[in-house]
């Protein structure tokens, strides 16, 4: 066998040993292998596993992200008041520590569980699996998923989520899309919250928080809103409303929605879907009939 | 010169890396493996630095303890929705590089991939 001048190699053994075969030699004498997967690749199939579990329910499954102190639970309790009676509503919340968050939404009378992380700075998938054991689903129509504030690791794991919705806050800089792209490219939606206190803000730009937003290509609606006093939550309210019936209409047509976290870049090699995990952005499973995009996306 | 920063990020996800590195030894019948070319685009939320400090710490007892990591970092490339050109970019202006339309789509820069192993196998060893 004399592989340094390729005399065994024949027509049938070609291909193996050809850059992109599995048994190529690299200089050194070594076998390289192609592998082209995620490092994420075991969160993403737990979340797979989740984003099956809740479409098995109907269940529109929303990953809330923001900076510690943006008001993210402070919108789910005025989204519970607005909604209670019209949809049947769950949330997973996730701290480092204390089960506050979750007492706040079981006194609003919805369900909730807590995941407390200790140190991790981020919610994965396998923490809302395990949360999911505490809950039911059925019949919940949303189940919000409130995300350890931080503005940088969250919008890495693929929850399982259908759609994630980034919170920026008017007292914090408006520049902020910019400075943590990673985070707001990733947003579905942009609710800039506490617009009651621009009467005494000077150093706010809502407009310019859009902006660059769009400067990450993203076309993500951006609306204004004040839980505390009830500014815009007329349309973040019709956005949900609107927001769900599309995920069912395309639930019902064979497809899922898929939040924006995972990476363009992985289609765009032109990999086959086997070999990468099932994180893709175009609203797919291959297991189901390829759908038409389901949330459209306004602007 | 160390970096500080959330490096907790970094050590899952070599976790991760050498998690799926030994399934890819064990996978191959290889013995070891002495390189592990990643890919990581400045849009990942991953660090390349912060990975490299991370893994000298992490590969340390597993099959890839005396692995090389290299680490290919890609350019943010965007083709143009409005004009198709494609061109580079930065982490917070996704614009298109020839007529500044935002509505672009990405091409490259936000990977966190696996891309290769160079693997022992046992008759590399003479």
């Amino acid at each position: 066998m004399c592989d340094t001048c390729g005399c065994n190699i024949t027509p049938g053994n070609l291909h193996l040993v050809s850059g992109q075969g599995k048994l190529a030699r690299t200089e050194d004498g070594k076998a390289a292998v192609t592998v082209l997967t995620s490092l994420l690749h075991e969160n993403d199939q737990q979340a797979n596993h989740n984003r099956l579990h809740f479409n098995a329910h109907h269940t529109l499954a929303i990953n809330l992200m923001s900076a510690p102190g943006s008001g993210k639970t402070a919108l789910l309790e005025a989204t519970i008041e607005a909604l209670k009676d019209e949809f049947k509503l769950a949330v997973i919340e996730g701290d480092l520590e204390t089960e506050n968050d979750a007492a706040r939404i079981r006194a609003k009378g919805v369900p909730a569980v807590q995941i407390t992380t200790g140190s991790a700075c981020h919610l994965d998938a396998h923490m809302v699996h395990d949360a999911l054991h505490g809950m039911s689903l059925d019949g919940v129509d949303i189940l919000f998923i409130e995300n350890v504030g931080n503005l940088v690791c969250p919008a890495s794991f693929d929850l399982g989520h259908h759609l994630n919705i980034t919170l920026l806050s008017v007292t914090e800089g408006d520049d902020k899309p910019a400075k943590y792209p990673v985070m707001f490219r990733a947003a579905d939606l942009l609710l800039i919250t506490k617009t009651d206190l621009l009467a005494v803000l000077d150093d706010f730009d809502p407009q310019a928080a859009e902006r660059h937003l769009r400067e990450l290509a993203n076309t993500a609606p951006a609306l204004r809103i004040s839980a505390r006093k009830g500014n815009g939550m007329t349309d973040w309210l019709d956005w949900l409303r609107q927001t769900l019936a599309a995920h069912r209409t395309g639930l019902r047509q064979g497809g899922t929605s898929r939040p924006s976290v995972q990476p363009d870049g992985i289609l765009l090699h032109g990999l086959e879907p086997s070999a990468v995990s099932h994180s893709h952005t175009h609203p797919h499973h291959h297991l189901l009939a390829p759908p038409t995009p389901l949330i459209p996306r306004q602007g | 010169m160390p970096w500080h920063g959330c490096a907790v990020h970094e050590l899952s996800i070599c976790q991760g890396l050498l998690e799926q590195v030994e399934a890819l030894v064990r996978e191959h019948g290889a013995c070891g493996v002495s390189r592990i070319y990643l890919r990581i685009g400045p849009l990942s939320g991953t660090e390349p630095v912060l990975l490299e400090q991370a893994f000298t710490f992490a590969r340390v007892g597993t099959l890839a303890d005396g692995a090389e990591l290299v680490i290919d970092t890609l350019p943010i490339r965007v083709r143009c929705k409005t004009c198709a050109a494609e061109t580079e970019a930065t982490p917070n202006r996704l614009v298109c590089g020839n007529c500044g339309a935002w509505h672009t789509e990405l091409l490259q820069g936000d990977e966190l991939l696996l891309a290769s192993l160079d693997l022992e196998l046992e008759d590399t060893h003479v």
